[in-house]
């Protein structure tokens, strides 16, 4: 069957999509954090950005509970603490920030998914922890766009560059 | 400041890239299920798209195979129920939207998050970019979720959003739709998208609708009225079918 195409998420999702405790997978891990860029550098205040993970055993079942409510008011109570989820989506402030706490994956690599108004179609990509981790197809001039820089202990920073010189890789996954 | 672009400009440029990519299509048979991420006639693509190709990755344990799980624990009963969020019902046309997720081998996508949200009757949505000057409805919100069911159904009641301008162009207006966010079973089945509705006259105005220059994947964006989904003496039905693009290795493997 042919897929039903894609279409922008448009500037208008951020009472919608966004959700309490959505950059907490967990606490008392890593803090990952950046910014998202245009090709002019600008920041982008208006991009919304997904995070899927392996635990840090390497497991990518995830568990539900990532919007986990209140079973009285239908409230948003956010994850429970315990299960480790493996989702998170954070939009990204008025200065194009976002950040992420999140424990360090197994498998090395944390994929992220980029939507944004002015994007058509979604883009993906993946923050390395460590060069070792790198798959053998990127171009090798590129491959340091994928790699997040250590600021200090367990703080990391990862910018998205949408265009430009300092374009990030963004994958084809077929 | 430049000109801002005339209706007429924009039509141009749709034109002249739907041409464009018909030929290519038959020349070298780029997809075309989707938009190009680089696309005129929306402005906001001109700085927002990877000039560079995306490197293909073929790992059958990449994470993107799998993708987030939610139960019931993330969806409350009333999410599915747009008109009924509030103290008031919310003014407008009460309709509702029903169809299946699927994937491409036309299996159902089971038990998995689909997330809406819309303007109001008015054309307005209640967030704080939108400077629209149409009413706010105090009784609509327009946001829902619902997980699909054992046959990947998902259904919503909700009112007709209406049409509302917007700054691409010189006297730019959107048809009116629903946005749609849809998980697969894999992270790279992801889907954002929107719902249109049929025989909208603002069809061929609109840039965002037309950034899909095919034709028939243009009108896989636009659901069916359909009576019989229509409620008596209660609300209009639609019908929209979802089927979620992905790495052929998601299609073999058995849904969990």
């Amino acid at each position: 069957m042919n897929p039903t195409p894609s279409q922008t998420v448009g500037p208008f999702y951020g009472y919608a999509l966004p959700f309490p405790g959505g950059g907490t997978i967990a606490t008392g891990g890593i803090i990952v954090h950046g910014h998202v860029y245009d090709g002019a550098g600008a920041p982008v205040p208006d991009a919304l950005l997904e995070f899927w993970q392996a635990s840090p055993s390497g497991d990518l079942t995830g568990a539900p509970g990532t919007l986990r409510r209140d079973a009285v008011n239908g409230a948003l109570l956010g994850r429970n603490g315990v299960d480790f989820t493996g989702f998170g989506r954070v939009a990204t402030d008025a200065d194009g920030r976002w950040t992420l706490r999140t424990l360090v994956p197994g498998n090395g690599y944390i994929s992220v998914c980029v939507f944004a108004r002015g994007l058509l179609h979604h883009l993906y990509t993946r923050i390395y922890l460590a060069r070792e981790d790198f798959p053998d197809s990127l171009p090798p001039e590129r491959a340091h766009t994928l790699l997040a820089t250590p600021e200090r202990e367990g703080v990391h920073r990862f910018d998205v560059h949408l265009q430009g010189e300092k374009e990030t890789i963004f994958f084809d996954l077929g | 400041m430049p000109t801002p672009p005339t209706q007429a400009d924009i039509d141009r440029e749709i034109a002249e890239l739907r041409e464009l990519r018909e030929l290519r299509a038959t020349e070298d048979g780029e997809g075309r299920d989707h938009p190009p991420r680089d696309y005129a006639p929306y402005r906001s693509t001109a700085l927002r798209h990877p000039r560079q190709p995306l490197i293909a990755l073929k790992d059958p344990d990449a994470a993107e195979l799998t993708g987030p799980v939610f139960g019931v624990t993330d969806v409350a009963a009333l999410d599915a129920d747009l008109t009924r969020q509030h103290l008031g019902e919310p003014l407008g046309e009460r309709i509702t939207v029903r169809g299946r997720v699927l994937d491409r081998n036309g299996r159902p996508v089971r038990g998995q998050l689909v997330e809406i949200w819309q303007a109001n009757a008015s054309g307005r949505y209640p967030h704080r970019r939108d400077d629209h000057p149409a009413p706010l409805d105090p009784n609509f919100t327009g946001v829902g979720r619902c997980l699909t069911d054992g046959d990947g159904g998902y259904a919503f009641t909700t009112i007709k959003p209406g049409a509302y301008p917007w700054r691409n162009h010189v006297n730019a207006w959107r048809p009116a739709h629903i946005h749609f966010s849809v998980f697969g079973t894999a992270f790279a089945q992801r889907l954002v998208t929107q719902m249109y509705f049929p025989n909208d006259p603002l069809f061929p105005y609109d840039p965002i609708l037309n950034s899909v220059t095919d034709e028939r994947a243009r009108q896989r964006l636009v659901a069916a009225y359909e009576h019989d989904l229509s409620v008596p003496e209660w609300s209009l039905g639609y019908r929209w079918d979802i089927v979620l693009d992905g790495p052929a290795a998601t299609w073999t493997e058995e849904n969990r």
